[in-house]
């Protein structure tokens, strides 16, 4: 009899939850049962409250448990885990989760399907179809179908890729180089990590195809190092190309090169900033560097650059494979395509949720989310990451779409989504934006990196209650200040989160103790 | 954490596995962290010879980034995110329990643990997370929080 497949997510969250401890005891529950089982490592669904979520395949079926914990597997396998036997933690046939099946998944297709790992599996599943498709058609045709399917760089800025890349195929030089953007640093954001850890060779073959289009032969991924375990996939699954010739010299005969570095980041925000990305990967202190020039005309040791996220870069294969049209055929106005939405902090359900734009936040935070995880009433939301504003209630139903969210001075940045409830204190939060910037700030410019202390010293006199109208005023001018004149969006959007404060939540630097008024 | 004296021959090899490449100076540096626990003058000193570049610009990139320590951590590095996700999860309310459990402030060290702060872990959805000697742990409680720790003690 076939070893029967068993399969335990090797992504962070999920070990953080426990995951391994899980995987140890199947296998040696199984061993004690003398079940042959087959034991595969996967990416996460991005169904991150369910973790670990555990399969088992039967009948070609896949059956899941959720919230499994190590001293639930001996119970689940007297209840006949292996032939998908009932028991307080099974869940269903996966494709049938709610939360799952009601997504867009185009970018993330293959996360949790698969074996991250397994060239194999990957290759079962579409991989290094779309490079395939990307030689047959030829760089003009890529860059054309990217323009068309309207995909904009999902790190936060929402720059057009299509645009960037025809940039960098025009520019003149022997030498050009893809830099995957992977320093995820926003709280409430991990779909980079979800992608890499669990379709890694999914991003690869992503640059694989920039580069064919715009003639680089070399390409970056500029990770951060608080994402161990993605380091050591990523490392796997480069070496993987390596030995079977999907990266290296003239890849299966196609007369194209390409090879990737894989480059750790050192623990400062500022560096998922681009032009300070490009610093650090030359080696130097991530200092954000004047533009023009743009990194894609002058990026990474002076030579022509694309620049683009995890996201962003892994989700062209699917637009060589099913067109740029069927992409852009979803979504609203000016943002096409789908994003990865993660819902975090205060919340019943968090976990990524990929869906086309249009949606708000209310379906997301409701629908998908079931509400706070205390069970309070959501008080604040705090959209792409801790340069993005406090969203109060009120406007939840606000459609995600780059341009709507600019309209109520917000943004959608890389779809982080965190939740707070009423017992959050709103004033604390403005001050934490500030602390956070000058912990953060790389200190090229004066408005940022004084800007930011004077900003937290100025929100404690207000708590304290002293001055408070002065100083309110004196607020909101440092806050034009930092917009207006700071180099790069570390200090030019800080200001977001504590205008949005200011805006709606006033009273909550009213009630501190010692007020005067 | 594995925290070594710096050994200039072992320094010289990882230098040497990157092939001496002063583009490759932050990546060098993580090689020290890992094997030595911290970046000391010493080693500033034969960056700056091996790479050709001056002590001050070596010293520049080290003090530049949080990971790189210039003094010895202690026996295990506890990390706590401070961001937003975590916060909303209460966050600031496991600090203050982590400095009364350890005896440590944040930013500080003794002999046996480094407490230190992190902005994101990337572990959003299982809020508040932590990290202990580079593994992370997620839906920390401060129930929790104590049975991590008196594991990785007791593993050590």
């Amino acid at each position: 009899m076939a070893a029967t497949k068993v399969y335990v997510p090797r992504e962070t969250a999920a070990i953080s939850v426990g995951a391994d401890d899980v995987a140890i005891e199947i296998a040696r529950q199984a061993k004690k049962s003398g079940d042959s089982i087959e034991l595969i490592r996967n990416g996460s669904w991005g169904a991150t409250w369910l973790e670990p979520l555990v399969e088992v395949l039967v009948d070609d079926e896949r059956i899941a448990y959720g919230n499994v914990a190590a001293h639930d597997v001996a119970e689940m396998f007297t209840s006949g885990f292996l032939t998908g036997g009932d028991h307080a933690r099974r869940l269903g046939p996966t494709i049938e989760i709610p939360y799952l099946i009601n997504q867009d998944r185009w970018t993330f297709w293959r996360c949790g399907l698969i074996e991250s790992l397994s060239l194999g599996d990957f290759q079962q599943h579409a991989g290094f179809k779309a490079i395939g498709r990307a030689f047959e058609m030829g760089a003009d045709a890529v860059i054309e179908a990217v323009k068309t399917s309207g995909l904009r760089g999902r790190g936060g800025a929402g720059f057009p890729a299509g645009i960037k890349w025809q940039t960098v195929a025009d520019a003149t030089g022997d030498q050009k180089y893809i830099a995957c953007n992977a320093d995820e640093g926003d709280s409430g954001t991990f779909s980079d990590r979800i992608l890499m850890e669990g379709d890694p060779l999914g991003l690869i073959e992503g640059m694989m195809i920039a580069g064919f289009a715009v003639g680089a032969n070399r390409g970056y991924i500029y990770l951060r190092s608080e994402y161990p375990l993605t380091h050591s996939i990523l490392t796997r699954a480069i070496a993987t190309a390596r030995e079977s010739g999907w990266l290296g010299e003239n890849i299966q005969d196609s007369g194209f090169d390409f090879d990737v570095e894989l480059h750790l980041g050192a623990g400062s925000y500022v560096c998922g900033e681009e032009t300070a990305m490009l610093e650090s990967l030359e080696g130097k202190a991530g200092i954000v560097r004047y533009k023009p020039p743009l990194p894609a005309i002058s990026g990474l040791f002076g030579k022509p650059t694309v620049v683009n996220n995890v996201v962003t870069l892994a989700s062209v294969p699917n637009i060589m494979n099913l067109g740029g049209e069927k992409y852009a055929s979803f979504g609203v106005n000016r943002s096409t395509g789908t994003l990865a939405f993660q819902l975090a902090g205060n919340i019943k359900r968090g976990g990524l949720v990929e869906k086309a734009f249009g949606i708000t936040l209310r379906e997301l935070i409701q629908d998908w989310g079931d509400g706070t995880a205390s069970g309070r009433p959501v008080k604040a939301v705090q959209v792409g990451g801790p340069l993005g504003a406090y969203i109060p209630e009120e406007q939840l139903d606000t459609p995600l779409d780059y341009e709507a969210f600019i309209e109520i001075g917000a943004m959608v940045g890389h779809g982080g989504i965190v939740v707070f409830d009423d017992t959050a204190d709103m004033a604390q939060q403005a001050r934490f934006a500030m602390e956070f910037c000058a912990v953060e700030s790389c200190g090229k410019c004066t408005p940022c990196r004084i800007g930011s202390t004077r900003g937290v010293e100025v929100i404690d006199r207000m708590v304290e209650g002293i001055e408070r109208e002065d100083n309110y005023d004196l607020l909101v001018e440092l806050c034009d200040t930092m917009e207006d004149a700071s180099l790069c969006a570390m200090g030019g959007m800080t200001p977001f989160p504590v205008r949005s404060v200011l805006k709606y939540f006033a009273e909550d630097f009213s009630s501190a103790v010692g007020a005067d008024e | 954490m594995t925290t070594k004296a710096f050994d200039k021959q072992a320094a010289t090899e990882i230098i040497a596995s990157f092939e001496s490449r002063a583009e490759m100076l932050v990546q060098i540096l993580h090689g020290f962290i890992s094997r030595f626990g911290w970046i000391s003058e010493d080693a500033i000193r034969l960056l700056a010879t091996k790479l050709n570049l001056s002590r001050a610009e070596v010293h520049g990139v080290v003090s530049y980034y949080h990971d790189f320590r210039t003094s010895p951590p202690g026996k295990h590095v506890i990390k706590i995110c401070q961001a937003e996700a975590c916060q909303a999860m209460g966050s600031r309310e496991l600090s203050t329990h982590a400095e009364a459990a350890l005896g440590v402030d944040l930013h500080s060290s003794n002999e046996n643990v480094t407490l230190e702060p992190v902005y994101c872990l990337g572990n959003c959805a299982c809020s508040p997370a932590i990290m202990v000697d580079g593994k992370t742990y997620g839906r920390v409680s401060a129930d929790r929080f104590d049975d991590i720790v008196a594991a990785v003690g007791e593993s050590s």
